[in-house]
């Protein structure tokens, strides 16, 4: 049993260790609470453009300092998170946006998850199925080795 | 048969939707301005070594343009800066320049130990404006043409082929008004 604990706190301590830089560069903090929320939900959905795979919130690089001056004077303004975020991709495109919106071209990372899952599906039946006669017309006798394995 | 065939369907399919994906992942050097034919955004920017004036966006209506976004700080630009002396020599569109997010002293220093290639350089102190044009590293080269509109966008070095093909191709026939 020991060893399930230090695996368990092994992946706490990663866990922990990914999640500490994301907070780091947030210093700037919003007059409100509910301000700060949105502030925190937008900077964290919005992507850095000079190193692609950071969201704003979690990169040091200057751009990144910016955009999140952008988004929370927008805030400020009064915007609501629909109109920021339009605004980013009005100058950035959709890319800046790291969950995509729902367009033809690209339907298919939206709906291509769901078609696999129903292919999967249909053949798990189908197994099933397919194993449910094979016992049906299974008549041969149990073994009592078959029993204890 | 079929047993086999599903499975290797399936898997072509899937290793057929990667492939289109790694393929077309955006290259940083080659993404597309999201500006392409919408007006240029509004700006009011100090003009470098003119104290008291400013470069607006009315300015430079009603002909094409050229923006090239670049600081003392970017690598590239010292790299570009030849190839930028030369459009400028050529005198076919005014080149403007963009001094993001640097110290007018450092801007100056450049400009008078490796040439002035600009027509007018407005000064973007806190990156509003960079922003505006969707610029995300320097350097970055916009084409404008005579209604305002944004034709063209180069990331990285311009080189005299990019000029030549992006820019100056898309000058009106028959020159500037």
């Amino acid at each position: 049993m020991h060893w399930r604990a230090s695996v368990l706190a092994l992946l706490s301590a990663l866990l922990l260790g990914v999640a500490i830089p994301s907070a780091a560069f947030d210093i700037e903090s919003m007059p409100t609470p509910e301000m700060q929320r949105r502030y925190d939900g937008l900077t964290h959905e919005l992507r850095c453009m000079q190193c692609q795979n950071q969201s704003i919130a979690d990169s040091p690089v200057g751009l990144a300092e910016d955009l999140r001056r952008d988004v929370r004077e927008q805030i400020i303004a009064g915007k609501t998170d629909a109109q920021i975020r339009d605004s980013m991709v009005a100058r950035y495109g959709n890319i800046i946006l790291f969950r995509p919106p729902f367009t033809p071209s690209t339907a298919w990372v939206w709906v291509l998850p769901f078609l696999l899952l129903l292919v999967g599906v249909l053949i798990a039946v189908r197994i099933v199925r397919h194993r449910t006669t094979l016992v049906a017309n299974d008549d041969s006798v149990i073994e009592p080795e078959d029993v204890t394995r | 048969m079929s047993r086999f065939l599903i499975p290797a369907a399936i898997f072509l399919a899937l290793a057929g939707v990667l492939y289109v994906g790694v393929v077309h992942s955006p290259n940083k050097s080659t993404m597309q301005s999201a500006l392409l034919g919408k007006p240029v955004p509004d700006f009011n920017l100090p003009v470098l070594g003119k104290p008291g004036m400013t470069l607006t966006k009315a300015q430079l209506d009603g002909r094409p343009w050229v923006l090239n976004v670049w600081g003392t700080w970017c690598v590239a630009c010292r790299e570009e800066h030849a190839t930028l002396l030369e459009i400028g020599r050529q005198n076919a569109l005014p080149l403007v320049g963009l001094s993001w997010k640097d110290e007018d002293e450092a801007a100056l220093d450049w400009l008078s130990q490796l040439g002035n290639p600009y027509s007018v350089v407005a000064v973007d102190h806190d990156g509003r404006t960079a922003i505006d044009f969707g610029v995300y590293g320097a350097p970055e080269t916009f084409f404008i043409d005579a209604g305002g509109r944004v034709q063209y966008r180069h990331v990285g070095p311009m080189t005299p082929e990019v000029w030549e093909r992006e820019f100056l191709s898309r000058v009106p026939r028959g020159g500037l008004p």
